[in-house]
């Protein structure tokens, strides 16, 4: 029973990050037609931003350490804890969340940029195309980050006051020692807020109803003389922001790593194949369901029935529904038939 | 009397839509016949069931005594029904020439044949077949160059020549003269008219053009909301006081 | 018949040529090593594969790496096994990939399109997941399949090859398939490789694979069950990955999984688009730039850099190395990403297509008239 309800959690907490990414693949799908194969590489960005950031604000410089008599001995201290002491300190604790300030700039910039650059150029051309230059793009931004980054994992930390393990055990009336990490938690509980705003910002604004529309049926749109450039352009951003808040937040869980995107991509892609191109609410759906499928494969008990099972579950559940649902499970007609 | 194809009580909704009501039709071999009716009366959607882009809710749909319905697309083609479309479907990267020997081999080689050690160069049967089909249709000077580089007009020509070149036993033909001009329509007439005393090819046309309908048609059906509403000779059907009716409020034939 | 510069009699004398006297024109390139020559001949069979598919048919397979691991892993096997003369290695290498091309065909062709390229992707992750984990003892997980001295080799026992004291060689009846003799064997085979692949495309079956991609859906109604035809070349496509994969445990026996890895699809389709999807040579070109100019950045560092730009002034010299540093040693990926974007963006059509632009160009400039273009794209050799 314990062993479930953490698993539970755990597949929660991944589909979360499978549904974020999902989302924006979903969404530059329905509504500009582009298949994006570096949409992993902006959730690898939103990462780096974190990591970026914290850097920044702690930059630091050598001052003599004074803990330390019996001889001279520096460390490093950053600017902020000299300037605003214990507030800088504070500051530095809490960087991953702060870095969200960081992010959304950052990541919408390069969302535009990228749309602007780029896609904007692809939007008439096949399908293989887009994916063979955001491939390409992927290669490009992955290779560059391991160039400025390196190639090792950079650890981050969780503020210290969630750096923790939460007592849900306990919360739910089950065994006490049933803990879980008070971050994934909160990663669990931030993507959801993301998922419920986007959906409320295409739902109940004007911008979100064209867009929409756009989903629904793309030439219309453009027909009714309604500017879908710039809408694009806003909706690639808003695409890019979400996969890079994803990106960013995880940071704690995952030590970011230059080829994370790819590893995420190929997973989000099944995600956005299984829920249907183009679907919404099939990407969430898919997220999540794809998230405990595996988290339930990777326990041992269900290992030992068919070994290897935790590795290929989602690849194998995705080959089912494509082919038993080739639209996928919440895909409409119309959308990317040939 | 023995009918090549025969349509019986076929239906066919697209929503709250009854595209088709009990349609019945009985094709008789040898002759022309002509489907008219005014827009959005269901003639695109009769012939969708019948080579098997559609599936009818109901009703069936019999070829030389065989039932087409959930027969495979190049089963039907194979069966001796061949369609030819409103709006070109060629293949547009391929040569005019490759066009019009692709369906000669897939007459020639069934549904599936793999021989990749055989020359395309060596298929002089089919070759010949192609260019004497062009300068049918006075595309042979044409034969190089690539299909989407074309004009309309050329394109559905042809487009005409790939169904021909089948010789099917049946050929149902979507417009086959829209967006062509006048002596490019002659000729088509012209063209059918001489297929028909050669080969004595059965054909359904659907057509908006009279004038083409009245040179070619042995008989015709006209097609309203779904229903037939009559079916006979030329003479019969200029003389129906239903089918004008049916033509009312319609703007003329365009 | 009058013999063109077209004709396959023509254009196999050329390759053959070409191929057999690369020792020579290598040298020119600096690219004379028998290990580099071979890696361009097997890349080369890998991409006429690929083009094979996507070339003809236009379906994008993201997948074609797990073919490439199961040709080496078999080859392996069968070094291990039964023999190391390399026969035996190639062909089961060959046939192998085969029957996985066939299942993993099967179930992927029920889709077009995008979902075709997932799908294919979504497999070869299976494969390479499976490969490190569970099929370990099939596989030896990380660490790759290797030879050992206690292998069994029954065939060889059999006939009293002599066990010599280290890991035997791979040989082709005694010849050792080591150095010159190994690229050579290579070279054979990519002539055989290019030979069919010519024949395909200038087959009745190689135009209807080409009538898939202009237009499927018509090619269903004018007769065609196109779905047997999509699978054979997804199936030759296929054993020719896995004869390229069993080549490269012939000049260096060992299959490890990241062979499989979805970055190695990804090279074979820059490859193919590089050089010109759906041409003859294309592909081949493209497989040869890709590993020449691997081979070439990948080894430099910023030492060679600064003596590279040594000519010029101090700073500009500076400038110029920090801008390339990032693009070469390590970085040579990034290069590749570049390329690849590169190409798609302003050369949809390959390095083929730039030629001919180029040369129509400097015909017009020199007065000649412009040639006509190809009336069928698949004959743009």
């Amino acid at each position: 029973m314990d062993a479930i309800f953490l698993q539970v959690l755990n597949g929660l907490d991944k589909g979360g990050a499978y549904a974020l990414i999902a989302l924006g693949l979903t969404l530059t799908f329905g509504t500009l037609g582009i298949v994006n194969f570096a949409h992993g590489a902006l959730f690898m960005l939103g990462a780096f931003c974190a990591v970026l950031f914290n850097k920044i604000i702690t930059f630091s410089v050598k001052v003599k350490d004074e803990s330390i008599t019996f001889f001279d001995a520096y460390k490093e201290q950053p600017y902020l804890e000299i300037w605003w002491g214990d507030i800088g300190s504070t500051i530095i604790d809490y960087s991953i969340p702060l870095s969200l300030l960081f992010t959304i700039p950052v990541m919408l910039l390069i969302g535009v940029i990228m749309e602007r650059g780029l896609i904007k150029h692809f939007y008439k051309r096949p399908h293989a195309d887009q994916i063979l230059v955001t491939f390409g793009l992927a290669i490009v931004i992955q290779e560059l980050i391991r160039t400025f980054f390196g190639a090792n994992p950079i650890p981050s930390s969780a503020p210290a006051i969630v750096s923790g393990s939460a007592a849900i055990g306990a919360w739910f009336g089950l065994n006490d020692s049933l803990v879980y990490p008070w971050w994934r938690l909160i990663y669990l509980v931030f993507s959801i807020i993301v998922i419920f705003a986007v959906f409320v910002f295409l739902k109940f604004t004007t911008f979100g109803m064209v867009v929409r529309a756009g989903m629904a049926d793309r030439e219309t749109v453009g027909l009714l003389g309604i500017n879908v450039q710039k809408r694009f352009t806003i909706v690639f951003g808003l695409a890019t922001v979400v996969a890079g808040l994803a990106g960013a937040m995880y940071a704690p869980i995952l030590p970011p790593n230059y080829h994370m995107g790819m590893d995420f991509l190929v997973l989000s892609f099944v995600v956005v194949v299984v829920g249907g191109m183009g679907s919404l609410g099939g990407a969430v759906f898919a997220g999540f369901m794809l998230g405990m499928l595996q988290s339930f494969a990777s326990m041992n008990e269900v290992k030992a029935i068919i070994p290897g099972i935790d590795q290929v579950i989602i690849y194998l559940v995705a080959v089912i529904i494509l082919l038993i649902r080739p639209r996928g499970l919440m895909g409409r007609e119309g959308v990317m038939d040939d | 009397m023995s009918y090549i194809l025969e349509i019986k009580g076929v239906n066919k909704t697209f929503g709250g839509l009854h595209a088709l009501a009990d349609v019945n039709l009985q094709i008789e071999e040898g002759e022309t016949h002509a489907i008219i009716g005014p827009n959005g009366a269901g003639k695109s959607t009769l012939l969708n069931c019948c080579i098997g882009r559609l599936i009818p809710d109901s009703g069936s749909v019999t070829f030389n005594g065989k039932n087409m319905i959930g027969m495979e697309a190049h089963d039907i083609n194979h069966a001796g029904m061949v369609r030819v479309f409103q709006t070109p479907e060629i293949f547009p990267d391929l040569s005019i020439l490759d066009n019009v020997m692709i369906p000669a081999l897939a007459k020639r080689d069934g549904t599936f044949t793999f021989n990749p050690f055989k020359k395309m160069a060596d298929q002089h049967d089919i070759h010949d077949e192609a260019m004497s089909i062009l300068r049918d249709f006075s595309l042979d000077d044409f034969a190089d160059h690539i299909a989407s580089s074309m004009s309309r007009g050329n394109k559905r020509r042809l487009e005409l020549a790939m169904g021909l070149i089948q010789h099917p036993s049946l050929l149902l033909l979507d417009e086959p003269t829209a967006g062509m001009a006048r002596h490019d329509t002659n000729n088509t007439i012209e063209l059918l008219k001489e297929m028909k005393r050669q080969h004595g090819t059965t054909k359904v046309i659907i057509e908006h053009d009279m004038h083409v309908v009245f040179s070619l048609a042995d008989r015709i059906s006209v097609l309203a909301r779904g229903h037939i509403i009559a079916t006979g000779t030329p003479d019969d059907i200029r003389n129906d006081p239903k089918v004008k009716e049916a033509y009312l409020g319609e703007s003329e034939d365009e | 018949m009058k013999i063109s510069i077209k004709s396959n009699l023509i254009i196999m004398l050329i390759f053959i040529t070409i191929v057999l006297s690369a020792p020579i024109w290598g040298k020119v390139i600096g690219a004379a090593y028998p290990d580099l020559l071979q890696k361009f001949a097997i890349f080369a069979l890998f991409a006429i594969g690929f083009n094979i598919l996507f070339g003809l048919t236009g379906y994008l397979s993201f997948g074609h790496a797990t073919f490439l691991g199961v040709g080496s892993y078999t080859a392996v096997w069968m070094f291990k096994l039964f023999s190391m003369n390399v026969l035996p290695a190639i062909i089961l290498g060959t046939l192998m990939s085969g029957v996985f091309a066939y299942i993993i065909g099967y179930l992927s062709l029920r889709r077009s399109g995008i979902y075709f390229s997932i799908l294919t992707l979504a497999f070869a992750q299976m494969a390479y997941s499976l490969a490190y984990s569970v099929l370990t003892p099939i596989t030896n997980g990380e660490t790759g399949l290797q030879l050992s001295q206690q292998d069994p080799r029954y065939l060889d026992a059999l006939f009293g090859v002599a066990v010599s004291d280290g890991l035997p060689s791979t040989n082709f009846f005694g010849l050792s398939m080591s150095g010159y003799s190994g690229f050579y064997f290579c070279a054979v085979i990519l002539i055989i490789g290019f030979y069919v692949s010519l024949k395909i495309f200038r087959s009745p079956y190689g135009l209807k694979l080409t009538a898939i991609k202009s237009n499927q859906k018509r090619m269903k109604y004018t007769g065609f069950n196109t779905r047997p035809y999509l699978l054979s070349a997804f199936m030759i496509s296929g054993m020719y990955a896995g004869l390229a994969g069993s080549l490269m445990a012939v000049t260096d026996p060992l299959a490890g999984a990241e062979r499989m890895q979805w970055t190695a699809s990804g090279e074979v389709v820059l490859m193919t688009i590089l050089g010109g999807a759906g041409t003859l040579i294309g592909p081949i070109l493209g497989a040869v730039i890709i590993k020449y100019f691997e081979n070439i950045f990948s080894a430099l560092n910023t030492a060679e850099l600064h003596s590279i730009f040594s000519f010029m002034p101090k700073f500009m010299e500076n400038i110029f190395v920090f801008i390339t540093n990032p693009f070469v040693g390590d970085g040579w990926h990034l290069m590749l990403g570049v390329l690849f974007m590169l190409v798609v963006i302003f050369l949809p059509g390959g390095v083929l297509e730039g030629l001919g632009k180029v040369t129509n160009l400097f015909k017009r400039i020199l007065g000649f008239k412009s040639t006509k273009q190809g009336a069928s794209k698949g004959e743009s050799s």
